[in-house]
């Protein structure tokens, strides 16, 4: 596919391309993806807003430039905002692809970073020369006012113009959280939640704090997605029991919503020594893989970008349909000249008839 | 003490996350005091760290930001650090505002620089700030906490004082802009307020006016203390406010 280069969130000939439950593919302008929804639907869709999280700087002890990227965090506490697992590149930015990117100098634990206005010291490498983990010296304010001053969105080469942060904040960004955008949302204006709430559509959110989805690095890739720390607010967790209640989809937009609530849905629960496919409100930190053999417990139907095979994306969305089906929908992507990466077209999958039966009879 | 037994009185505000911009004097720093002591998380903006700084300094638990809503450049750092120090937010205040020229000029006499200084002041950028906060204030109502945006009006939004254009003309925008905020997010439950506080003895009034008899203008504390009975009142349920 074509990436995608122009950081418009919703070009006005934007595609969109859906599977039903039976394998079938129709194509429509992705403006138009409402109508693929019921007034029964409960759609959710992640919050979070992303974090300036690339920052430039001095690796102390040799005085060569880095740029450290934060790649994630073990929970959503506020407190705790001042450690994270970070990528560092060699000198550069994101002109350069990141599989060409020299890496950082030796990383050991103690060095210190100057990051602009921000300071860090590696607390741990975990277990390959560009990931740390670090932690930001100062207080939870000055790291904000820092980070807002310093920090730029993460981004790649297929993007040449550098990213302000109101091009990576989603309508809805609320939580302050993720790493990268949760891209799917770019498609929700308020035109379209306001057409959702005309027709009778549920709408909810959730906040994962979505990590970084490519180093360029082959072996550190293969580490990817990262556990992510995510958080379910009650009112979403009742709006699920609603829409399971009255025999509604929930259809979740982005591949961060799907890996939140599978496994939220499979989180042990105080009284039982495993998950009973409810969704809790709560937070987690969602660290598993979703593939092919993956029973999804939850979501019905998926809105997400195109994505290419290779990818965790891509194998998520085995999770909803067949090999066949999604390799079918693969060749129309080509075919018809879809745009692809976070900026590009949509997929909307809806879960096989086949796979709704095999998890309606393991329930 | 009458004084001590009003504010044990008034409406608790206890957890809420409230942001103010121009919160380093008059009615912005009085709403500060106001909502802090009523219980709430307050974040506060203003563009003079000297200021920013000393203000948090006087106010423990306060979070201070550095940012000129005016700049485009500004708004998205400011609300990072909003949504960032307050793990989300309920009210937003636009109390920021600039007069344009000062002396006060009449139209005719008035710079393009600074009616454009007022519209960036006054209707751009509490529009950008709303807009970049806005999905943390529908979660915030989806999450059944209440959401209220607070745009600071004046009377000079609806007469026509001779004098008062480039700040009369950009208060109507923003007050006629609130009321369409307030129609179009009715359904994700958020309110949009615009409010007349009344003449004030503040440095932005003294500026203005400066020959002002100083006992005939409101207190800021008076006027905060009665915005944020408001802010209560809207945050509980519906209100028909739209002075």
């Amino acid at each position: 596919m074509i990436p995608a280069h122009a950081p418009i969130q919703r070009p006005r000939d934007a595609k969109l391309l859906a599977v039903d439950a039976q394998g079938r593919i129709v194509e429509m302008p992705r403006a138009r993806f409402v109508d693929l929804l019921e007034p029964s639907d409960l759609v959710i869709a992640n919050d979070a807003a992303t974090l300036p999280a690339s920052l430039q700087g001095v690796h102390v002890r040799t005085g060569r430039e880095i740029e450290v990227r934060l790649a994630g965090r073990g929970s959503l506490d506020a407190a705790d905002i001042r450690r994270f697992s970070a990528v560092v590149f060699g000198a550069g930015d994101f002109r350069t692809r990141t599989e060409d990117r020299p890496l950082p100098p030796p990383l050991r634990v103690g060095d210190g970073f100057e990051l602009g206005p921000l300071s860090a010291t590696v607390e741990e490498v975990l277990g390959h020369p560009r990931f740390v983990s670090v932690r930001f010296a100062g207080s939870v304010r000055a790291f904000w006012a820092g980070l807002a001053r310093h920090g730029r969105p993460i981004q790649y080469a297929h993007v040449p113009a550098p990213l302000a942060l109101w091009d990576v904040w989603t309508p809805i960004a609320a939580a302050a959280a993720a790493f990268e955008p949760p891209s799917a949302s770019f498609v929700l204006d308020w035109a379209a939640i306001h057409a959702m709430h005309r027709r009778g559509i549920a709408f909810a959110t959730l906040t994962l704090a979505a990590g970084i989805s490519s180093t360029g690095d082959p072996e550190l890739d293969a580490r990817f997605p990262l556990g992510e720390a995510y958080r379910i607010p009650h009112a979403t967790a009742a709006a699920i029991r609603a829409a399971q209640a009255r025999g509604g989809r929930i259809v979740g937009v982005g591949t961060t919503v799907v890996r939140a609530l599978e496994h939220a849905a499979t989180r042990a629960c105080p009284q039982r020594s495993r998950g009973d496919g409810l969704v809790r409100a709560g937070e987690a930190l969602a660290d598993q893989r979703i593939g092919s053999a993956t029973p999804l417990r939850i979501v019905d139907a998926i809105l997400s970008g195109t994505h290419e095979p290779d990818t965790s994306h891509y194998s998520l969305l085995q999770a909803f349909v067949e090999d066949e089906a999604l390799a079918r929908a693969g060749r129309t992507l080509e075919a018809h000249g879809y745009r692809t990466h976070e900026f590009g077209d949509s997929v909307f999958v809806q879960k096989s008839a086949a796979r709704a039966e095999v998890v309606a009879d393991a329930a | 003490m009458a004084h001590h037994s009003e504010i044990d009185l008034a409406a608790r505000l206890d957890g809420v996350r409230v942001a103010i911009t121009g919160g380093t004097s008059g009615l912005g720093l009085a709403l500060v005091r106001e909502l802090l002591q009523r219980g709430a998380h307050v974040a506060f903006v203003a563009r003079t760290p000297a200021h920013v700084h000393a203000v948090a300094a006087a106010h423990p638990g306060v979070h201070g930001i550095v940012g000129d809503v005016a700049r485009k450049d500004d708004i998205h750092p400011i609300a990072l650090q909003i949504i960032g120090n307050l793990g989300g937010l309920d009210v937003l205040v636009n109390n920021a505002s600039s007069l344009g020229p000062t002396p006060l000029a009449l139209l005719g006499d008035t710079e393009c620089e600074d009616l454009e200084l007022a519209l960036a002041t006054n209707v751009v950028g509490p529009f950008r700030l709303t807009k970049a906060l806005l999905g943390s204030l529908a979660a915030s109502a989806r999450a059944g906490r209440g959401a209220v945006v607070l745009n600071v009006s004046s009377d000079a939004a609806i007469n026509a004082y001779p004098g008062w254009g480039a700040y009369g003309a950009s208060k109507a925008a923003l007050h006629h802009m609130s009321r369409i905020w307030n129609e179009e997010l009715a359904a994700a439950q958020v309110r949009v307020l615009s409010l007349d506080p009344g003449d004030m003895d503040t440095p932005l009034h003294a500026v203005a006016v400066p020959d002002a008899d100083p006992g005939t203008l409101k207190r800021p504390e008076v006027a905060a203390r009665e915005l944020t009975d408001v802010l209560a009142a809207a945050l509980s349920g519906p209100v028909e406010l739209h002075t």
